[in-house]
């Protein structure tokens, strides 16, 4: 897994004779011990050893909850609280695996920004980055299907909404959506092929982690720099004890923040309804996914028009999966030969902007689309009345201060901000419909889409477009030049 | 380092917006609008308090499980650890527990192959009130009573919504038949209760369609099929604290948070060793991190 020398002598005789014949021991002591590590690394790049800390921590906990945990719609719910009651540290093995979904989450979209930050999609780690989505999107599979698990309101109806987009899809939609719940509607058939797939899918997880490693580790890691090792001596420590120790102490400061969740507000990164068990006749107010689903699920939601010949159920799922493999073709969209957004400071505010984009995604994704986000003006009492029913609606409306909003085919549109004023075109107009509280404003609709359309435009506009523009700063010849600027460009590093 | 906790900061932020967001339903009314208790099982080092939790198990008892389930509770789990009849005495604590339980009645098939009645056992669950939940809704006007188990997990506020919901209906002098006038700084107008249903200014639903007014300002609330069910002296404790609506409700309130969440104050307390163990964990790490790296620039 290392593209370098190997410096493992073998001291001992079962160290040769094992060498001889597998040598595993140099592998590891090539890829985590001598490996030739930049010596700029920042504490964004120690989250590379946090991600594996958490799939270590969901699969160990994960495997003792499986033990206890039934997957029967008729039990489910029950075992995962008999797990919080009975077992014992039940509730500690399940509030980690819970919350480490969350922690987990967190940490690989700190991952994704610090590998657009610093340009690490760029030649020659595109398969790195490949392998990333890669491992990203099985995360959000594994994370999708452990949600609905515990088979509370949550759980059931969002595998209802999520399995249902798959259906959605030409020709084969529905043949694969009864395939993939098990029945034609979700089930008790739904629930065990997603805890198999639970099960089956982190170990997955852990195998391309070892390819995504493996292809890193051929290149060299990308640093904050954004340039290559020239001489390992002057611009490289190896791993160990340099990375060990700082990613360790990263890692520590990490399990203090997760513990705090764990031990000290277990619950509040989840939904209430997820503790009221599912019940297929009951729907809940809002269906919403876990919050790291959020700004997909904002996009999916964004798309309520039919494009062509597309309609907009199908164009939401495309735009959703487009979001995510968008992605893959990354390294080919950016255009900038320059790494590292230190040295390009028109393409470090458009990063930002993005970062700030998928945030807002987030809270529309959790917003209802029909709310208003900005008021632009008192909410109004509308009446939607018949011309045939009060002949008189027009006049008796302006006579009270009504506004006629439109006026069609026999039907009028009339608003009242005044509420005694649409009594009295209540009773002077004798209609007997009652009217509708209107808000006015921009609803959370139009900024998901506008959104939406940023965040693609990241993608096909801004990072083709910005490396053709540009003008990108110096970059500093050596790694270590980096760290000791010889030509004053002291400020490029500061405004790291 | 201070970059990377202030990004955590904010991201956990960005995390937990959504969450409080979503969860819609009921209308939030302000902290202020009524006076919750002290609860002492919250913060970092809370506790329950245990004659709340035993006064609370009272109510329950006598009012509650009546018509609510608490399904995922077996009677030995009230002689546990910071349940209602625990104490130090290990044997008083376990004769009060089988007492309690053997005042149910379970069914069990015996060798004969018919199911007869025996008095429960402490390893019993907690006997439903109704046989199944076609005889719930059928005796409650359609309406299952929720299970008690995770109440207050199951609503957003917790033990605070519980409280709300206990003490917020309105008292029944003002209503006139069954017609409610509401004149205060957000909604005037009058609020007719449908047959059967009660109104709850706490209770997740919506008015419009039941309220004369403006219905820009129709009450914040909805109505549920349980009346009001905590009054003064409902419940005469047996420890004699005064039996007022609001103790009644704060009491119960804490006996299902203590319910919903029995390993609490275990989980808080190894948290805090935990803590504690990671901080010192870190500052270790931290000095032998500068002095490893100490030669090297970077």
């Amino acid at each position: 897994m290392s593209g370098h020398e190997s410096t493992y002598k073998p001291n001992t005789g079962i160290e040769k004779w094992l060498d001889a014949r597998l040598p595993i021991v140099r592998l590891v002591h090539g890829s985590f011990v001598d490996f030739p590590t930049p010596k700029n690394l920042n504490y964004w790049w120690t989250f590379g050893g946090i991600l594996a800390f958490c799939l270590a921590t969901q699969i160990i906990t994960g495997i003792v909850l499986a033990m206890h945990y039934v997957p029967n719609t008729e039990m489910a719910f029950a075992s995962v609280e008999r797990i919080m009651r009975d077992v014992e540290y039940g509730w500690l093995m399940r509030y980690i695996h819970a919350n480490g979904a969350s922690m987990f989450f967190l940490a690989v979209y700190i991952h994704m920004f610090r590998g657009l930050y610093y340009g690490s999609y760029k030649a020659p780690r595109e398969i790195s980055w490949i392998l990333g989505v890669v491992i990203y999107l099985l995360m959000t599979g594994t994370a999708f299907m452990g949600y609905v698990l515990p088979w509370g309101q949550m759980s059931l109806h969002g595998a209802s909404v999520i399995t249902s987009l798959i259906g959605s899809l030409p020709l084969v939609g529905e043949q694969i959506q009864i395939w993939l719940q098990g029945a034609p509607s979700i089930g008790n058939s739904t629930l065990n092929r997603f805890f198999s797939l639970h099960y089956l899918l982190p170990f997955m997880i852990a195998g391309v982690v070892v390819l995504h490693i493996w292809a890193f580790h051929t290149t060299g890691n990308n640093n904050p720099a954004g340039i290559e090792i020239k001489d390992p001596k002057k611009d490289a420590v190896p791993f160990h004890p340099y990375y060990t120790v700082k990613d360790g102490f990263a890692i520590i400061v990490f399990m203090l923040i997760f513990a705090g969740f764990v031990f000290y507000a277990p619950n509040v990164l989840g939904h209430a309804d997820n503790y009221i068990e599912g019940n297929p006749l009951k729907t809940p107010a809002h269906i919403v996914p876990e919050w790291y689903l959020l700004p997909f699920y904002a996009i999916l939601r964004a798309i309520t028009f039919d494009v062509g010949p597309i309609p907009a159920k199908l164009g939401g799922v495309i735009a959703m999966f487009g979001a995510i493999a968008i992605m893959f073709v990354l390294p080919w969209l950016d255009t900038s030969k320059v790494r590292s957004l230190r040295y390009r400071p028109l393409a470090r505010q458009f990063f930002f902007g993005f970062v700030l984009v998928c945030g807002l995604l987030g809270v529309a994704g959790a917003s209802n689309p029909d709310d208003v986000v900005i008021p632009t003006g008192e909410d109004t009492l509308r009446y939607e009345v018949a011309l045939a029913d009060t002949p008189n609606a027009v006049e008796v409306a302006r006579a009270n201060d009504g506004k006629i909003v439109s006026q069609r085919d026999e039907r009028v549109v009339i608003d009242f901000v005044d509420y005694e004023a649409s009594l009295a075109f209540e009773e002077e107009s004798g209609t007997l419909v009652d009217p509708t509280v209107k808000h006015h404003g921009i609803t959370w609709l139009p900024v998901a889409q506008l959104l939406t359309l940023l965040y693609f435009a990241y993608f096909l506009l801004a990072l083709p477009l910005l490396g053709l523009v540009e003008r990108a700063k110096d970059e500093p010849e050596t790694i270590a030049d980096s760290i000791h600027p010889k030509n004053g460009s002291a400020d490029a590093v500061a405004a790291e | 380092m201070k970059a990377i906790k202030a990004c955590l900061a904010g991201l956990a932020l960005i995390g937990l917006a959504p969450a409080a967001m979503a969860a819609g339903g009921a209308m939030h009314l302000d902290e202020g609008e009524t006076a919750l208790p002290d609860w002492p099982f919250e913060g970092p080092f809370g506790r329950f308090d245990q004659a709340a939790v035993q006064r609370g198990f009272q109510v329950y008892t006598e009012v509650c499980a009546a018509c609510h389930s608490m399904d995922l509770l077996s009677y030995r789990n009230l002689g546990e650890p910071g349940g209602p009849f625990y104490s130090d005495d290990e044997e008083a604590t376990q004769s009060q527990v089988a007492a309690f339980a053997s005042s149910y009645q379970v069914t069990e098939i015996d060798d004969f192959g018919d199911e007869v009645y025996r008095p429960a056992r402490p390893s019993d669950s907690f006997v439903s009130p109704y046989p199944n939940p076609q005889a719930a809704a059928a005796a409650n006007g359609g309406a299952i009573p929720p299970d008690f188990s995770v109440i207050t997990k199951a609503r957003h506020g917790g033990a605070s919504y519980i409280y709300r919901l206990m003490t917020g209906y309105p008292d029944s002098e003002e209503f006139h038949g069954n017609e409610l006038h509401i004149n205060d700084d957000h909604s005037h107008g009058v609020l007719t209760q449908p047959v059967g249903l009660y109104y709850n200014p706490y209770f997740a639903g919506d008015t419009s369609g039941n309220w004369e007014g403006d219905p820009r300002h129709a009450p914040a609330g909805g109505f549920l099929a349980m009346p009001p069910q905590l009054f003064d002296g409902r419940v005469e404790y047996m420890d004699g604290t005064e039996a007022t609506r609001e103790q009644l409700a704060a009491d119960v309130a804490q006996f299902l948070a203590w319910a919903g969440e029995p390993k609490m104050e275990n989980r808080k307390s190894l948290g805090m060793g935990v803590m504690i163990y990671l901080f010192f964990l870190a500052l270790i790490v931290y000095f032998s991190y500068k002095q490893i790296w100490r030669n090297v620039d970077h």
